[in-house]
């Protein structure tokens, strides 16, 4: 098999993002599963990994040296972000709310009244799930610090680990804002999850929106299928986006959630199932 | 006699006190002296993040001595620290009645 890099994602939350992407990844032959969603990463209470590696995320903030600075505010007025703040007799530095972009350092006038710093942001973990007769699943996982606003700094840096030459599931965040967008960029499909609400098609269509805009072919998984209405399915139909897999509303299947068990390894049947899904997937990307 | 910047919810004297400061609705900018009301939108509002630094910023700048509001943030409290400008929070009711408090304190 060759490297193929998923991103499961959805707009709405809770509709099973990382009930499908553990399953997924853990159904291939040889796979890596990394965990995107940095602000609640919980991948690993179902993959249980031993962690053989951690790596601290860093990012660039800048440092007012008080001597120097004039106070003449041009930084505060080009930061995006609103991270720095002139008073009386000083320059304000907001941390929390940098995003490391360095433009108060490139438009700031003064020799040395801006340096620029490493702080941490967050925290990188990589290592394995052992599985019964097979290949370990290689396993990576982003954590944003709390307090920090700076996720995508924290996605962009699990995503340099990457690198497994099989399948590579990404458990991209819900929502369709930069943190989603960061981690669907560049890869080859996005998996959509979604239930048949009207807050499920609501969002759907969001994140198809953001999707086909990254230029990144799409497929729909719906979940709890037998509740709610039609209204997704229609949706996808009319708008040619293949409806891959549906999961019914069972006790079975929230039970082996709750106690954190992979569906696939609960259920015999759904490692035939998301076996089913990567061919369904590999067919979409050579047709 | 000072000059008073209230959070406002409205342009008039009898709008409520905005207990939000960096997203208040507008800045209500009141002379003792002459008891002109200025009401000024809120120029932070749609800030994405960081709309209380600014609108401290601001509130420096325009040479306020009190500021009343509902509650003032730890990031714009930062700003306006050892900076003169005497911050009066947990107001509420219409901007006309922190006006009087505000004249009635010594």
């Amino acid at each position: 098999m060759t490297a193929l890099t998923i991103a499961v994602a959805s707009g709405k939350g809770g509709t099973g993002k990382t009930s499908v992407a553990a399953s997924l990844a853990l159904a291939a032959p040889s796979a890596q599963y990394i965990d995107c969603d940095v602000e609640t990463p919980n991948g690993h209470l179902f993959l249980h990994p031993e962690i053989r590696q951690r790596g601290e995320v860093r990012m660039r903030t800048p440092q007012i040296d008080a001597d120097s600075c004039t106070l003449c505010g041009e930084c505060a007025q080009a930061c995006e972000f609103n991270a720095l703040a002139v008073t009386r007799d000083k320059v304000l530095v907001f941390a929390e709310l940098c995003h490391g972009c360095g433009v108060c350092s490139y438009v700031c006038r003064v020799e040395g009244a801006i340096t620029e710093v490493q702080r941490g942001i967050g925290l990188l973990e990589m290592g394995e799930s052992a599985r019964a007769g097979e290949a370990p699943l290689q396993f990576a996982k982003g954590t944003l610090n709390i307090g920090e606003t700076g996720s995508v700094g924290v996605i962009k840096a699990v995503k340099q680990y990457a690198t497994h030459d099989g399948l590579r599931v990404l458990d991209a965040p819900a929502g369709t804002a930069c943190p989603m967008v960061e981690t669907v960029q560049g890869v080859d499909y996005c998996l959509l999850v979604t239930e048949p609400t009207p807050f499920g098609l609501h969002d759907l269509k969001l994140a198809v929106e953001v999707v086909r805009r990254l230029g990144v072919p799409c497929g729909v998984v719906l979940n709890r299928c037998d509740i709610g209405d039609d209204r997704v399915k229609d949706y996808c139909q009319a708008e040619e986006i293949p409806l891959l897999m549906e999961i019914p509303f069972e006790r079975g299947l929230a039970e082996a959630y709750a106690r954190g068990i992979p569906w696939v390894e609960a259920r015999p049947e759904y490692r035939d199932r998301f076996q089913g899904l990567v061919r369904a997937i590999q067919e979409e990307l050579d047709s | 006699m000072s000059k008073i910047l209230a959070t406002s919810t409205g342009t008039e004297l009898d709008s409520a006190i905005d207990p939000r400061f960096g997203r208040s609705a507008y800045f209500a900018l009141i002379d003792q002296g002459t008891g002109a009301l200025e009401a000024i939108p809120n120029p932070f509002l749609d800030a994405a993040s960081g709309a209380g630094t600014q609108a401290a910023q601001w509130v420096l700048e325009q040479g306020v001595d009190v500021l009343v509001t509902g509650r003032c943030g730890p990031k714009a409290a930062a700003v306006l620290e050892g900076s003169g400008v005497r911050v009066i929070e947990g107001a509420s009711g219409s901007v006309r009645e922190a006006v009087v408090e505000v004249a009635a304190e010594p």
